[in-house]
């Protein structure tokens, strides 16, 4: 018989090992899944090795994808840490694209260092106002913040829709729901003349930023300590509404300014394609992550990765995309899972009781 | 006057009808004590699996049955990783969402458009003959006529049975509920996983009932509403009924308005059911009865030693 104990010290690098664990079990139960479908299942997850980090094409598309993830992970994770649960960052990602687009369709002949951040400002702020909403009914009428923020991304993308279909259609777009391509101004631009823009300079002081706030302020403190909950922060002395809308506005904020990026430097223009669920693949990458900024870097990185390599496998394989979402969905389940052994271990009991 | 009144409201029963079975099986599992967020993922995987199991069998009821049978293996899940692994609630029913969907675009893709058997609507003897009623409650399938009886069941086993007074303990009191003698851990599986299949019941009306097609995307979101009903219910069956049949309407009159051409553009009018989420959270937060909710809910039992 076994029977659970609970560790004396922590298991030394067992969050990286259950994290590992968790990859190679959902790559096996992925090959298993490409095999109940008929597929070479050995071949499958080579073209989704050679997919994420066979060449330098692969790897460029990785970087463009980690970068709207890093940021609406950040986001996320920021907000986790106070035990708020924002699944609004797919809404809030919306809102800054929207932001974006307006200041890059209403001041079209702008010089780019008036008009990008012009940009950044208005997708931080329609981003933030966006999870203020449900920061402010949570504090002032105790609504639950997990579904205020999902019905926020349904309105956010059909909001996004309303808007693409009707006052900024572009008339020469023979019907297609797009807007006029962005002008120069509001372009960022690649480094050096390759695809990865200037987005990945913007994330590391982004990333670095919020590290050093939450490292060496005050506030950050305090955002930490109000992870153990409102009791314990209004012990403490801390404002903890004030903190609650200053999260809940980081967080939408970093989501939108994620927004403003692709928008600008990827697609060059608001279209529904914009929406490919960065906001909750974020869910996933942040809880990977520990919610820890550098960690976020590096899980960020390795679900894109998922994320280009699956393209190839569509390609290749002949199979949807959602196979991707089914690889985020075992991961997320197994670390879940395997977190139990960073604080338990089973031993194992003697017959006679 | 009534020409248009009286089959919106029997549109209403029937669009109500998948959040009712959802909203009951996510209210069973939160009497248990525990969240489950994944009722959206469950119930779309369980509207493909009685897809599949209709279009196989050619039998609508194994479809439904099927249905229930795959929520119960998507919950088991859900209670494994939380009951006995002690994960997050909140990140499980996340990441089952997250599968959900995944599962269902990738093993949907054959069906995409194919029709199966489903149930079709008749006249339920004597009682829909009844002047108004019977033209809103008894013309429907048989599957709304199963959903009129379940939430009476539901209060049933919670009210009169040992056994549900049981699973409530464990979700007020999980530690009292093991000093009495019971198991709390089994009783909170049990409580999950008769929830995904309740939960998976709603699923499987979405594909054989609702439509009798497949399509991507059919739960469209009522999972989630599902989870905000079960706080407008206070955790009680009678007032789901009300607030599923109240989404049902608000989906029928949107649809309806769509289809007799308004001029107001259609993104606008599909907003109209989340909008309404989130007035009836806001509601019930104001009515203040936060007490009603299982006192353990959200927190998992720690094994001792």
């Amino acid at each position: 018989m076994l029977k659970i104990r609970k560790r004396d010290e922590p298991w030394k690098w067992g969050a990286l090992v259950v994290f590992l664990g968790a990859l190679l079990f959902s790559l096996v139960l992925s090959a298993l899944l490409l095999k109940g479908q008929g597929k070479d299942a050995l071949y499958g997850l080579t073209v989704l090795w050679q997919g994420s980090f066979g060449n330098v094409w692969s790897l460029e598309d990785v970087l463009l994808k980690a970068i709207p993830l890093f940021l609406c992970s950040l986001g996320v994770a920021v907000a986790f840490r106070m035990q708020i649960w924002n699944i609004g960052a797919e809404g809030q990602f919306a809102l800054g694209a929207i932001g974006a687009t307006w200041m890059a369709l209403a001041f079209p002949g702008l010089p780019r260092f008036v008009l990008l951040p012009l940009m950044f400002v208005m997708a931080f702020i329609l981003g933030g106002v966006w999870a203020l909403i449900p920061a402010v009914l949570r504090l002032k009428l105790r609504v639950n913040e997990i579904i205020s923020t999902l019905m926020l991304n349904y309105i956010a993308i059909l909001l996004l829709d309303f808007l693409v279909f009707g006052v900024w259609k572009d008339p020469a777009s023979y019907g297609f729901p797009m807007t006029p391509e962005f002008t120069e101004g509001a372009i960022i631009p690649g480094i050096a003349g390759s695809r990865v823009h200037w987005g990945i300079v913007f994330c590391v002081v982004v990333g670095i930023g919020l590290w050093a706030f939450m490292r060496f302020t005050r506030l950050g403190f305090e955002l930490t300590a109000s992870g153990e909950g409102a009791r314990v922060a209004r012990y403490a002395k801390i404002r903890y509404g004030m903190l609650v809308l200053l999260v809940m506005g980081l967080s939408g904020g970093f989501a939108g300014w994620a927004g403003c990026v692709e928008t600008s430097a990827v697609l060059n223009r608001l279209q529904p394609s914009l929406m490919v669920g960065y906001g909750y693949t974020a869910i996933v990458v942040a809880w990977l992550a520990r919610l820890e900024p550098l960690n976020i870097a590096f899980a960020s990185f390795l679900l894109a990765a998922l994320r280009v390599g699956v393209e190839n496998m569509q390609l290749k394989l002949q199979i949807p995309a959602a196979f991707g979402t089914i690889m985020e969905g075992i991961i997320l389940l197994t670390v879940l899972a395997g977190q139990f052994f960073l604080t338990y271990k089973l031993v194992r009991k003697p017959r006679q009781e | 006057m009534w020409d248009f009144l009286i089959p919106l409201f029997a549109a209403t029963v029937q669009s109500g009808t998948p959040i009712l079975y959802a909203t009951l099986g996510e209210m069973m599992t939160e009497k248990g004590g525990v969240l489950n967020l994944g009722v959206e993922g469950i119930m779309a995987v369980s509207a493909l699996a009685a897809f599949w199991a209709s279009f196989v069998t050619g039998s609508p009821w194994l479809g439904f049955l099927a249905g229930g049978f795959a929520g119960m293996v998507m919950a088991s899940l859900h209670a494994f990783v939380c009951v006995s692994c002690l994960g997050n609630q909140v990140v499980s029913g996340l990441a089952l969402t997250i599968l959900g969907g995944g599962l269902t675009h990738f093993l949907g893709v054959p069906y995409v458009g194919l029709a199966a058997p489903g149930f079709d609507p008749f006249n339920f003897p004597l009682l829909s003959q009844i002047p108004f009623l019977g033209d809103i409650f008894f013309k429907h399938d048989m599957l709304v006529y199963v959903s009129f009886v379940i939430p009476v069941l539901f209060w049933f086993f919670f009210r009169r049975t040992s056994l549900g007074l049981h699973v409530a303990a464990t979700g007020e009191m999980p530690a009292a509920a093991a000093a009495a003698g019971l198991k709390p851990i089994r009783l909170r599986y049990l409580a999950v996983i008769a929830g995904g299949f309740l939960v998976g019941l709603g699923g499987a009306y979405l594909s054989l009932a609702y439509t009798h097609l497949w399509t991507n995307g059919l739960s469209g979101g009522r999972g989630w509403i599902a989870v905000a009903l079960v706080i407008f219910a206070f955790w009680r069956p009678g007032r789901a009924v009300v607030g599923a049949y109240l989404f049902g309407g608000v989906m029928a009159f949107q649809l309806r308005l769509q289809a007799a051409g308004t001029h107001l553009p259609s993104s606008l009018l599909l907003m109209l059911p989340y909008l309404l989420t989130i007035l009836v959270l806001i509601l019930s937060a104001w009515r203040g009865r936060r007490i009603d909710a299982p006192a353990a809910l959200g927190t998992n039992i720690e094994p001792e030693g």
